[in-house]
């Protein structure tokens, strides 16, 4: 309908990613326009990491990545592991990424902190606390689209709100697109505009009430790799 | 035993002091995981070097620094380009590097490589040392940040565009610098207590970044100071005391932190 008047914010052409001289990703192509949510749904090993990795240029690719040019990125990692080997208070952290005091006091409040979060030493916080501080490290600078890497879930935002309930917000108040790397399901059908099922190659892609369905579900993780995920889990 | 005309020792002081400031300072980069690793082999690939200058009569810091920097290339090569782990590299350049140093050196020789030599230094070269000193600290002080930011997560580093190699390189020749500095001082084999000892100190007593750096370069310079004073006094190997100092420092910390924790 309006599509053409939105703008596209990332282009992905047949992407190939070999790394170790193992295919990871293979024949991948999706188009993200500005606003919109994508979910990377997949089992653990399918590349949904290197896909967000190769998309921020850490890694060599074969095919095409456009970004909008000009554009700003957010970044949550998946694992960020605690500073524990040098004393640096949240205040130090986020002056790591910008020195202007009002705009870390800003995302302070979007995320539900207040300002005496800031004298805290980042060792001293919950890893809640400290996934939050993460996501409201890469909103600064105001990126126009975020990359996040499987939130923890059962992390709640100002007590109220679930992680998925806040990206919803900062997207609808902020026009924030999202490439959200996630193992759950009902976080797709809630949040997300497009899914791409990923497991080295794209199993599915599109909507996700049109595109997911029990058999492609089952295609993307299959017995065995339930029965691999059980086993990882202690 | 080293023994010092009068005229020497302010020299010896005050360079000997803001190469442990700067030396303190650097430390406070270097406990980090990933970083300390790189100390240790460092200060010891700085003994051949040492052992070739005092045999070809050359300043010992320059032989020491050609050497560090060869090393550090070799250590870096290693590192990115083959499976090879880090202990195991260690383990060979340390005991190839001792085994050199023993081979050629003269008694007299070693002791100078392993504790130290600073009868040499007056004031032209006291100008030197605290030159270089001068602009590792600028340099430190541009990429400590980015260092440190690196060191929490090189994904969240990369993601803001910076250009990981570069820094670790320039990181790698300060400590080059400052080890191949410090071996005047201390000798060879302690460089790692001059550069580890005050942060650790630094680290049981604040909570934040900034003291972190203020306190890890202050104690640097108390270290040095108390140990060239008591050097002057009694006469011992000035490298030992400068350590023995800095040790003095890190179990007064422990002492604090006890009874703040409390």
């Amino acid at each position: 309908m309006l599509e053409n008047s939105v703008e596209t914010i990332l282009s992905v052409k047949n992407l190939e990613v070999v790394l170790n001289k193992e295919k990871i990703i293979s024949n991948l192509s999706f188009e993200l326009k500005q606003g919109e949510t994508l979910t990377i749904l997949g089992p653990n090993g399918a590349g949904k990491t290197v896909l967000l990795k190769t998309l921020l240029g850490f890694f060599p690719y074969q095919g095409e990545i456009k970004w909008r040019a000009d554009v700003k990125i957010g970044y949550v990692p998946q694992r960020v592991p605690f500073v524990r080997d040098i004393p640096l208070s949240a205040e130090e952290f986020f002056e790591l990424k910008t020195k202007k005091k009002e705009e870390i006091k800003e995302i302070l409040k979007i995320i539900g902190f207040g300002t005496e979060i800031l004298k805290k030493n980042i060792n001293e916080i919950s890893s809640g606390q400290y996934q939050r501080i993460l996501i409201a490290w890469a909103l600064l600078g105001e990126p126009d689209i975020l990359l996040f890497d499987e939130p923890i879930s059962g992390i709640d935002i100002s007590g109220k709100e679930t992680i998925y309930q806040f990206l919803d917000r900062l997207k609808k108040e902020r026009g924030l697109t999202i490439i959200l790397v996630t193992h759950d399901l009902s976080v797709v059908y809630k949040f997300a505009d497009y899914v791409i099922c990923l497991n080295k190659c794209p199993v599915c892609q599109g909507a996700p009430k049109e595109v997911l369905s029990p058999e492609t579900i089952s295609q993307l993780y299959g017995q065995e790799v339930k029965f691999y995920e059980h086993y990882h889990q202690h | 035993m080293n023994t010092i005309i009068n005229t020497n020792f302010l020299p010896i002081l005050i360079s000997g002091i803001l190469v442990g400031a700067v030396a303190g300072y650097l430390g406070s980069l270097m406990l980090s995981r990933r970083m300390t690793i790189v100390v240790d082999p460092l200060s010891h690939l700085a003994l051949p070097g040492v052992a070739l200058a005092l045999l070809l009569g050359q300043d010992i810091s320059l032989g020491a620094f050609l050497f560090l920097f060869m090393g550090m290339l070799l250590i870096w090569f290693l590192e990115t380009r083959t499976g090879l782990p880090t202990e195991t590299v260690i383990a060979i350049l340390f005991s190839v590097s001792l085994a050199i140093t023993f081979l050629f050196l003269s008694e007299e020789q070693i002791e100078k490589a392993l504790l130290g030599d600073i009868a040499k230094i007056g004031f032209k070269q006291a100008i030197v040392i605290v030159s270089v000193c001068l602009i590792i600290f600028l340099i430190l002080q541009k990429i400590y940040q980015k260092l440190v930011l690196i060191n929490i997560s090189e994904d969240l580093a990369r993601a803001e565009g910076l250009r990981l190699k570069k820094y670790q390189l320039l990181y790698l020749l300060t400590i080059a610098t400052m080890v191949a500095l410090s071996v005047k001082y201390v000798g060879g084999l302690l460089v790692a207590g001059l550069t580890v000892l005050p942060a650790a100190s630094a680290r049981s007593l604040v909570r934040n970044l900034k003291m972190y750096q203020i306190f890890s370069f202050l104690l640097g310079a108390c270290s040095a100071l108390l140990g060239i004073c008591l050097f002057k006094i009694t006469n011992l190997a000035v490298g030992p005391l400068i350590i023995i100092s800095g040790l003095f420092f890190f179990i007064i910390s422990l002492i604090f932190k006890k009874i703040y924790e409390k």
